[in-house]
């Protein structure tokens, strides 16, 4: 039974256990929907009444916002697990049952539990990337829509190795920092948008330090055939989103260091 | 001088849920830099929009960086979410003994809701407005910073004005707090009422950047109190006769919430009843 | 070559201190000080395959660091422990894959879910083979009887119910090495017993590891012909329960309830004492190798009309709680 075939089974479990309750779960994923549709409808009334965001038409900022909103619920979606992760495993010491099961942690974790709510959130990137697809007067050939794809992957991935640096710090500070939320939510917030909108030092933070351009900003540029106001190479456009998984090996590695840390300390 | 023992309770109970919510002293800390950031988010990209130069919105740039600080200042204000409080009494069946209490529960209620929002605003409004307003500034990036207002009269009508914000969002809590008695179509109208909040308050997107055609109405629907009229009392967009008759939109709002609260609040409690707790 | 061997297996905690007071704390924003806990000071043991020994000590002595540092989720500070070939802190996921660990306190079964479905998970998790599986399942249910609750959700369980799927949850997987930390707590006087024949048998014939660490001690009594006692992170004693047991052979003690209110002044024989006295019951102890038992209930007997009499020897529990307060562990 090899790693993935026990995510399938983590992930049937998961949803059957939600699924006792199907009316909740529904309402639960229409207020996600709803909530985030609003905050799409802000922008779009924005667009209605001045056009253009510096040289951004509507049609192309709803295809940055709904990649980086499809790529982040789909990240929530899976990593349940993290994000709880100090309240309910350090805290308790119910990390420790973890640690007597031969299985990585990591992938234990990714299987604790399958959101499903954040279905909502996914619907509403989905909806908007249609809209912006139906907008846009592109040719869909093959490298698009590999792009694309590998542009919402790398966001998973990128998303996934955020939450676990997250869940890592609970190894060492028994109160749930919430500023690490202002990576991942703060993170979405920013990259929705043509990162080219924001000064430069924030551009660079957000293309070395946290990729978030990568896997948002650089591949979406190449998806819509345009050249990137800065000049960037055609080659890094295409080439960016594999920031993603390795930003995700990176935390990885950190989430090693966190357990080795907590073996030695008896959590 | 001793308060009428009708008050005390309510002033008891406030007192107990402000200096309860001041405990979470790291997690608020955390959620400024959260909001700090959003804000400056915000910012940038509204004044990329204003650059453009299209569009004639009736507000200049500066006032709508004020109104953004204003709203991040001022988030916890706003009637988007249930009481955890009042969630987990559901869950535990404490609520029968809500019945118990002698005094009114609906006016209890409200007494909650508006200590658990104004706790949970000081918290946040004071470090952040110290930050927009003068740190920003001091940097260099008084651009983008919090004004002042233009008058000491906009100033005093902006208490006011903030006062009866506080009004309506209790009220509009309560009648949240109690939906959420009712489970499934509770959950519905929580998350019905939270979209509804975070567009019609402006707090997504100023109102009067909104179409033009449908500015009357939006100054006038009842969420326009909770954030966007005492924002442009503020930035002295609202002057003159606007000001007393806004402020007195919001209070015929929080009334007529709190007629329909206490109603629901009659009928919800005979369904707890029913639950048995 | 012993399966479990640890040697000088030391293990030292850093734990921040707070200070008190405001100043205090406004110090320790600063500069976290530090207190060092020393948890084992130096174990040493080896435990053959198929054996069954029981882990006692008060609380903080060190068993359940032990314990962790046995199961490989907790690194020693010093020393050395090999199991089975591997030192479980750095072959973590092999090393579990041999184990099954209980907890009385938590289970490990998903709450929300049928036992069933907790113990396919768990199959999935330690790649037992469909059949195996089957077949190991299909044993445990019947030894446990747990048949009728297998497709229960857990939170519906009673105690005594949940213990049982917990303990054969940890079975699946047919490991070596069994550890049990208080299984039997809170649990009825039956469920008790039940628990104890499984284990037992368990061990006689599967020929499964086990260790018991536990407060209780007719647990111990029951199953572990070995004991080892630990106490301020050191073995205070490792050995046979008998071996312990003979050395109370020299110490009895006979309990009179007499007819009639007690003498003032009763004579009691050479080399007896008088351990309590109350108005017709009279406790006295004695060495049954220098005063035989029926010498001395003959001169009680003629003292006065007796009416009921017991023998009573030391129980296990007191010899332990002897062990405590002479090292020190306990406050006597």
């Amino acid at each position: 039974m090899n790693d993935f075939r026990l995510f399938a089974c983590y992930a049937a479990v998961s949803v059957r256990a939600q699924m006792q309750y199907p009316a909740s779960v529904l309402m639960l994923i229409l207020g996600q929907f709803l909530t985030t549709a609003i905050e799409f409808a802000g922008v779009w009334v924005l667009f209605d009444r001045f056009q253009v965001l510096g040289s951004w038409k509507l049609a192309q900022v709803a295809l940055f916002y709904g990649t980086v909103n499809s790529a982040f619920a789909l990240a929530e979606t899976i990593s349940r697990g993290f994000d709880v992760f100090g309240p309910q495993f350090v805290r308790t010491g119910d990390f420790d049952r973890l640690l007597l099961r031969p299985r990585s942690t990591a992938l234990q974790l990714l299987g604790y539990e399958l959101r499903l709510t954040r279905i909502g959130r996914l619907l509403q990137g989905l909806a908007v990337m249609a809209v912006a697809i139906g907008l846009l007067d592109l040719t869909w050939d093959a490298g698009r829509i590999v792009l694309l794809i590998a542009a919402i992957l790398g966001g998973i991935a990128l998303f996934v190795g955020l939450l676990v640096l997250q869940a890592t710090l609970a190894f060492w500070t028994v109160e749930s920092l919430e500023v690490a939320n202002t990576l991942t939510h703060g993170g979405v917030q920013t990259a929705q948008y043509p990162l080219d909108i924001y000064a430069p030092w924030l551009r660079n933070v957000f293309t070395f330090v946290v990729p978030l351009a990568c896997v948002a900003y650089f591949p979406i540029v190449g998806v819509l055939g345009i050249d990137e106001p800065n000049g960037v190479p055609r080659w890094f456009l295409l080439a960016s989103p594999l920031a993603g998984p390795l930003f995700l090996v990176g935390s990885l590695s950190v989430w090693r260091f966190g357990v080795r840390h907590y073996t030695s300390t008896g959590g | 001088m001793p308060l009428p023992s009708a008050v005390q309770p309510f002033i008891s109970v406030f007192a107990a849920r402000f200096l309860m919510t001041l405990q979470y002293r790291s997690a608020a800390f955390a959620g400024l830099v959260t909001q700090f950031w959003w804000g400056a988010i915000m910012t940038m990209w509204l004044a990329t929009f204003y650059a453009g130069g299209r569009g004639n919105p009736s507000v200049t740039l500066a006032d709508v960086i004020s109104y953004i600080w204003l709203g991040q200042a001022f988030l916890a204000l706003l009637p988007w979410n249930v009481d955890p409080e009042i969630a987990a009494m559901i869950r535990s069946g404490h609520i029968a003994y809500e019945r118990l209490r002698p005094v009114d529960t609906y006016l209890f209620w409200l007494a909650r809701a508006a200590a658990w929002r104004a706790a949970a605003t000081l918290l946040r409004a004071v470090p952040l407005i110290a930050t927009a307003a003068l740190l920003l500034p001091i940097i260099g990036l008084g651009d983008w910073a919090l004004r002042p207002p233009p008058t000491i009269l906009s100033l005093v009508a902006f208490l006011l004005s903030g006062m009866a914000m506080l009004a309506l969002s209790a009220a509009v809590t309560t009648l949240l707090n109690i939906s959420v008695v009712w489970t499934i179509s509770g959950q519905g109208i929580v998350a019905l009422t939270t979209s509804l909040v975070l567009v019609l308050s402006g707090q997504i997107v100023p109102l009067a950047l909104f179409p033009d055609w449908a500015q009357t109405a939006l100054l006038v629907q009842p969420l326009a109190g909770l954030a966007d009229i005492p924002r442009r009392i503020y930035c002295g967009n609202l002057t003159g006769a606007w000001v007393p008759i806004t402020i007195g939109l919001q209070i015929f709002w929080s009334l007529v919430f709190v007629w329909v609260g206490r109603a629901f609040m009659e009928r919800t409690m005979r369904r707890i009843q029913v639950l048995g707790g | 070559m012993p399966q479990i061997a640890v040697s000088d297996l030391t293990k030292t905690y850093r734990v921040a201190v707070r200070q008190p007071g405001l100043f205090g704390a406004m110090r320790g924003l600063f500069v976290r000080q530090h207190r060092e806990i020393q948890a084992l000071a130096g174990v040493t043991f080896s435990l053959q395959e198929g054996e069954l020994i029981g882990m006692i000590g008060p609380n903080g002595a060190g068993k359940s660091t032990l314990i962790k540092i046995l199961c490989g989720i907790l690194e020693p500070t010093s020393g050395a422990c090999v199991i089975d070939g591997r030192v479980p802190g750095r072959e973590r996921i092999a090393h579990v894959a041999r184990i099954g660990v209980v907890f009385g306190q938590r289970t490990q079964l998903w709450w929300d879910l049928p036992v069933i479905d907790s113990f396919e998970l768990l199959r999935d998790i330690y790649r037992v083979p469909e059949l195996q599986f089957r077949a190991t399942l299909d044993q445990l249910v019947a030894m446990l009887k747990i048949g009728a609750i297998l497709d229960q959700p857990v939170r519906q369980l009673s105690l005594g119910q949940r213990m049982r799927c917990d303990i054969a949850a940890a079975l699946l997987h047919s490991p070596s090495i069994l550890f049990l930390d208080e299984p039997t707590i809170g649990l009825d006087a039956v469920s008790k017993l039940a628990l104890r024949d499984f284990i037992k048998t368990l061990n006689r014939e599967q020929k499964v590891t086990v260790i018991l660490a536990t407060h209780d001690m007719h647990d111990i009594e029951a199953l572990a012909e070995r004991v080892v006692i630990i106490a301020h992170g050191r073995i205070l004693r490792d050995g046979p329960i008998e071996a312990m047991r003979q050395e109370t052979v020299g110490e009895r003690r006979l309990i009179i309830d007499f007819a009639d209110d007690i003498i003032e002044m009763v004579a009691i024989p050479d080399g007896t004492v008088v351990l309590s006295r109350d108005r017709r019951r009279l406790k006295l102890g004695f060495d049954p190798r220098v005063t035989p038992v029926h010498t001395l209930i003959g001169h009680m007997a003629a003292l006065q009309s007796i009416r009921d009499l017991a023998i009573e020897e030391p129980t296990i529990e007191e010899l332990i709680a002897r062990f405590y307060t002479s090292h020190g562990a306990v406050e006597a």
